[in-house]
Parts: structure tokens; sequence; C-alpha cells
């Protein structure tokens, strides 16, 4: 059994605004805080990595766990943004927190990449001990002026979570992992996509599409597996992708949509930093003890998605 | 009921739009579905018509007009 013992984040400090990107983009900025309704989005300075990011979450989360980075087994890395092809950024985060002979893994699928390493994470902590898993995306540098519906979308910024195993801490955590489930289906690979050298493509119709259909049935058959139903969720922590994306899912579980915790206004699409930038806000909000079940999910590139079931520990 | 009818009362459940459109008017360029909109309607098509529509068929192409909707559905009965 493993835990979620405590989230962080980092976002950068420069905020672009929907006056800016109309400038640049030619996109109309009222009509980018109605399709997405994102009013803002911060991007990392020319200088800062995609580790670099991740370091300052991985330390605010460290720092909120009352743990240090050796107490750490093994890092998992999620990004879609990382600046070369291997090695990736998981093992310069883990150089950058004086790691040296511990594993340090890529998880190189973009948006739906930390609720992966989260259900990763669950299965692998009772062998590896405490898990250190990370999302950091610097999408700025992956999108394209020329392709507005893309580009007003993204921003950067990096979350993290650790998850211990219930032998690696007497006070355990804050939720215990339950369940979890996870899909791929590539014959959407091509959907949403980014090459070598070049810049985020995403088809949005497909992607809106299948997402509106493949997240609510995910959570709604983890949920029904493990005896419970949407209104017994007492949060959905969900990937940030767009506004309209989480109140579908909302109307489709019949729950009310601000049972969906949602910050996509201030800081846009993170990729799969999002969930846990949302989780880490959440909790933040919340210092409280959960008292009642909280659904992570996430979809995005590959086509990607699943949940996971979290209970009150 | 006849299909054609069937499809024009999803469309104006899930779009609010003031007269139905032509058989073979794209309901996406005049604005009548968009990317939140088409998964209602695919939603409601299936209850109509008690059809189970797979996610693998929904490919917008397939949904522009009441002509192509009528077409795909009739495949599905066959």
């Amino acid at each position: 059994m493993s835990y979620l013992r405590a989230f962080g984040h980092y976002l950068p400090p420069l905020s672009v605004s929907n006056a800016a990107l109309e400038a640049r983009t030619g996109r109309d900025a009222a009509s980018i805080e109605k399709t997405s309704g994102i009013l803002e989005r911060r991007y990392a300075a020319a200088d800062v990595s995609v580790a670099d990011l991740g370091l300052a979450a991985a330390n605010i989360c460290l720092e909120n766990a009352n743990l240090t980075a050796n107490d750490i087994g093994l890092v998992l890395l999620s990004s879609g943004s990382a600046e070369r092809a291997f090695p990736g950024p998981a093992s310069v985060l883990a150089a950058k927190l004086g790691l040296t002979a511990t594993p340090a893994i890529d998880i190189p699928v973009a948006s739906a990449g930390s609720l992966i390493g989260l259900a990763f994470a669950a299965d692998l902590a009772p062998r590896y001990g405490n898990i250190l898993v990370v999302a950091s995306e610097i999408m700025s540098r992956r999108i394209s002026d020329a392709d507005p519906d893309t580009a007003i979308l993204f921003g950067d910024g990096a979350g993290a979570c650790i998850v211990s195993p219930d032998t690696a801490t007497p006070e355990k955590g804050l939720l215990r992992i339950a369940d979890t489930a996870l899909f791929t289906d590539g014959n959407y690979a091509d959907a949403l996509q980014l090459q070598h050298g070049g810049s985020i493509q995403m088809k949005g119709l497909d992607v809106i599409i299948q997402a509106s259909r493949k997240i609510p049935r995910s959570i709604e058959d983890l949920l029904t597996k493990n005896k419970l139903k949407p209104a017994d969720v007492g949060v959905f922590l969900m990937h940030q992708a767009n506004v309209n994306l989480i109140r579908k899912v909302a109307t489709a579980l019949q729950v009310p949509a601000d049972r969906f915790f949602s910050n996509i206004s201030h800081y846009g699409n993170t990729s799969s930093a999002s969930l846990l930038i949302a989780s880490s806000e959440w909790r933040a909000a919340n210092p409280n003890p959960p008292i009642a079940p909280i659904v992570f999910a996430a979809f995005g590139a590959g086509f990607n998605w699943g949940a996971i079931l979290a209970l009150p520990a | 009921m006849s299909t054609q009818a069937g499809i024009l009362k999803v469309i104006h459940a899930v779009a609010d739009i003031p007269n139905d459109p032509a058989p073979d008017e794209s309901l996406f360029d005049s604005g009548t579905l968009d990317s939140f909109t088409l998964p209602d309607l695919v939603t409601g098509l299936e209850k109509e018509f008690d059809v189970k529509i797979p996610d693998a068929d929904l490919v917008p192409e397939r949904f522009d007009t009441v002509t192509k909707i009528e077409a795909y559905l009739d495949s599905r009965k066959s």
C-alpha cells in the first residue's frame, strides 16, 4: 500500500496575458478567455531548464514532506518538453538534488505523464521507498505563434509529489492510493504531437471529443470498481487542459463543476505539470486531513489517459 | 419519427439554433457544432436511436452534416 505524502509546485514569475498573446498571434484576447478559460500563463526565462523548474518544485515538496533528497529511493520525472532526446531531465534533476546513485527515470508522454508517474509510484514505492514524482514543463518553447489555436493554451511550471510506502513513516501520508487505471490508444498518436525541433501540433477537435468521452468513463469505471459514485468524491484533481473540458467532464459525471479544482485561468495548460500544480494548490488551500475520496485524472498525447482513486489515510 | 427528424431533435437539444440546418449544410462551418457540443450530439444520438457509437467512430467528418449523420446511423443499424 502506498500513500501520497506531500505536494509542492513552482511557477516561473513571468506572467503573459491574453492581450500579449493577441499582439503576437492575432487571436482576440476575449476569445482566448471564452474558448479556454485562460486569463494568463507563466513563461520560464530563457536560461531556465526543465530540470531547474522541477528542482524548485521538488525542493518545496521535500520540505512539505519533512524529507531530504537522501530519503528518496527513486525519482520519476514527467516532461513532454525536455531540451534533448536523451538523456532526459530526470538524471539532471537527480544530480541537482545531490543524488548520484539513485535511479531517476523519465516519463516523456506530456499531459498524462504525471498521472502515469503517480500510478507507477504507487506500485513501486514498496520496493524503492519514498518516490519523488516530478512533472516539469516549458511548453512556451514548443509553441508557434503561427498556430494561435495551440499557442494560446500553454504555459510553464512544475509540480511534485512524494509517494511513500506504508513502512516509510509512522504518520504515513495524507491520502492512500486505493486504485489506479491507465489506458493508451496509439491510433491517435498523430492527433497531439511534438516532432523533434518542431512545435506542438494538435487536432483540437479529436482531442476534445476523445477526452470528453474517455475521461469520465475511466473515472466512473474506477469508482464503480471500488463501490463508489462520483457524488462520493470530495474533489476531482484533473489535468488542466481547458476549463470547458473540465466542465464537460463534471456534467458527464453529474457532479457540480466546483467539485473540480481549477487553476487554469492563471497558468494555462502546463501539460503534465498541471495535475501536480493543481494538487499542490488544492492541498495548500485545504490543510486539514482529507475526509472524502479524491480522484486524479488526466488525458493527453498518445492518447494516454486514466484515473487514480485516493482515500483518506 | 424519421431518422432525419430524430437527428434534428438531437441537434436542437445540444445547439442553440433557431432553424433546422439544411441536410448538407456543414454543422461545424455554420457554428452549430464545435468540439464541445459534438460529444453531446453523439451521446444524444446514442439515446435517441438506441445505438452504441464507439470512440473510434468519433471522427468529426462523420457528423458534419445531417445527411452524413443519417448515413452513419444507417450503417450502425445494418
